[in-house]
């Protein structure tokens, strides 16, 4: 990146323009499980968000001094210390939560989003930004990880947070329940259903197709 | 004898990394293009998995875990570093794995050298250390575990690098061209696998 970028396109572009998870395919990895209920998918993007500002701008912070040899291993430890910490906060805080999300918030370490943008921002630009640029692909995951697990909560069980929205045939209600919505296939469903809005409202994040259908000639 | 091979058919089913867990996702989604690279990057997995998973469960259990350190005197509790010394021990273990590689089976190290680097990130591997740690698997049971959950996950890139093969002949609405439906058959992949689920030995 050559230009400076300004703050508020760096905070704001990788929420719709440049989401990490629908265009950079980043990050995808650890995401979806923990979608099937808001509040462990909400604990998820704020720790991810903080994990990718605070190791942007310490790796901003510092990349002057680091030879490029050891880069990576360098980036791995930081990357992999403020993990540490947000796990043992969630451990005393919130105890329940951090059995829910199990192995998962241990592999905020391999998410590709914060060793991505470590090494293709913060190598380059001053730490201000770098941070802002970490909360702005936190804010892009995290859009999409909570419309997930909005849809997933309210049309899989007829709750949000646990609290009840639409009453549930079991209990006397209305509403019967879409177990699908709870399984694992239904996140890559709604993922692709995602991506389709997306790029029919974002024309230009299309991808050309490989081979055109040739149009059928009668031959006389 | 019974209960490792139960682990196994376990790990290759319904608890399947790439459908049932979405882990290693990134390298599952950008490698599958074609069949040969999908095939030995699945391969560079399974090797990788089958060396790390088992060093690790040995330095956690002799080292990390509350009570191993008991000889020194010393009642310290360690388990809070197994995040960074398994990290720490994948990207050391594939590094000294790519230079014997390259050492003494050139050969093999020009068909999977170029995946290599990449699997440090990949999140099966790690996720596998995780689980052992989570789960409290013994020795034996890690490497099993080890096999099974990387056999899972190449089986399942070859399977979709094949489906996307012969993809590219159809014709796709503009929008979901692409990632789009590469995402809406892996969800039908793994509504397939879930089929698995309950199969017990």
């Amino acid at each position: 990146m050559s230009k400076q970028a300004n703050a508020k396109e760096v905070l704001f572009d990788p929420v719709f323009n440049n989401n990490p998870i629908t265009l950079q395919i980043l990050g995808i990895c650890s995401a979806l499980a923990v979608t099937g209920k808001l509040n462990t998918a909400l604990v998820m993007s704020i720790a991810l968000t903080l994990v990718t500002a605070f190791s942007n701008l310490f790796i901003s912070l510092i990349r002057k001094q680091v030879p490029s040899s050891i880069r990576m291993i360098v980036q791995m430890v930081i990357i992999a210390s403020l993990v540490i910490v947000v796990d043992q906060i969630l451990r005393a805080y919130a105890f329940s939560l951090a059995k829910q999300l199990s192995v998962y918030v241990g592999l905020i370490i391999t998410n590709c989003i914060v060793m991505g943008r470590a090494e293709a921002f913060a190598m380059q630009n001053p730490p201000g930004l770098s941070f802002l640029d970490g909360i702005g692909n936190g804010l892009g995951y995290s859009a999409l990880l909570l419309s997930l697990g909005f849809v997933r909560e309210l049309f899989g069980s007829g709750k949000l947070f646990g609290h009840e929205i639409l009453p549930v045939v079991n209990d006397g209600g209305w509403y019967v329940p879409n177990g699908l919505l709870l399984l694992p296939p239904s996140a890559f469903f709604l993922i692709g259903l995602f991506i389709w809005a997306l790029r029919t409202w974002k024309k230009k994040q299309q991808e050309p197709a490989p081979f055109k259908l040739a149009p059928q000639v009668k031959e006389d | 004898m019974e209960h490792l091979l139960s682990l196994f058919v376990r790990a290759m089913g319904p608890e399947n990394m790439a459908l049932a867990f979405f882990l290693g996702m990134c390298s599952f989604i950008a490698i599958s293009k074609k069949v040969e690279t999908a095939i030995g990057l699945g391969i560079a997995v399974v090797v990788v998995q089958v060396v790390t998973l088992p060093v690790n469960n040995l330095i956690y259990t002799h080292l990390l875990k509350e009570g191993a350190l008991e000889w020194t005197g010393l009642g310290i509790d360690l388990s809070f570093l197994s995040f960074l010394t398994f990290i720490g021990v994948i990207a050391a273990i594939v590094q000294i794995l790519e230079m014997t590689l390259d050492k003494y089976v050139p050969a093999l190290y020009n068909s999977l050298g170029i995946f290599l680097p990449l699997i440090t990130v990949n999140c099966v591997i790690m996720a596998g250390s995780l689980f052992m740690q989570e789960r409290d698997y013994n020795f034996s049971e890690s490497v099993v575990y080890a096999f099974g959950s990387g056999l899972s996950w190449a089986v399942a890139i070859a399977l979709l690098a094949g489906i996307r093969e012969k993809l590219k002949y159809s014709d796709v609405p503009a929008g979901l061209q692409g990632l789009g439906i590469v995402f809406i058959i892996i969800g039908l992949m793994s509504l397939g696998f879930m089929s698995f689920s309950g199969i017990q030995l």
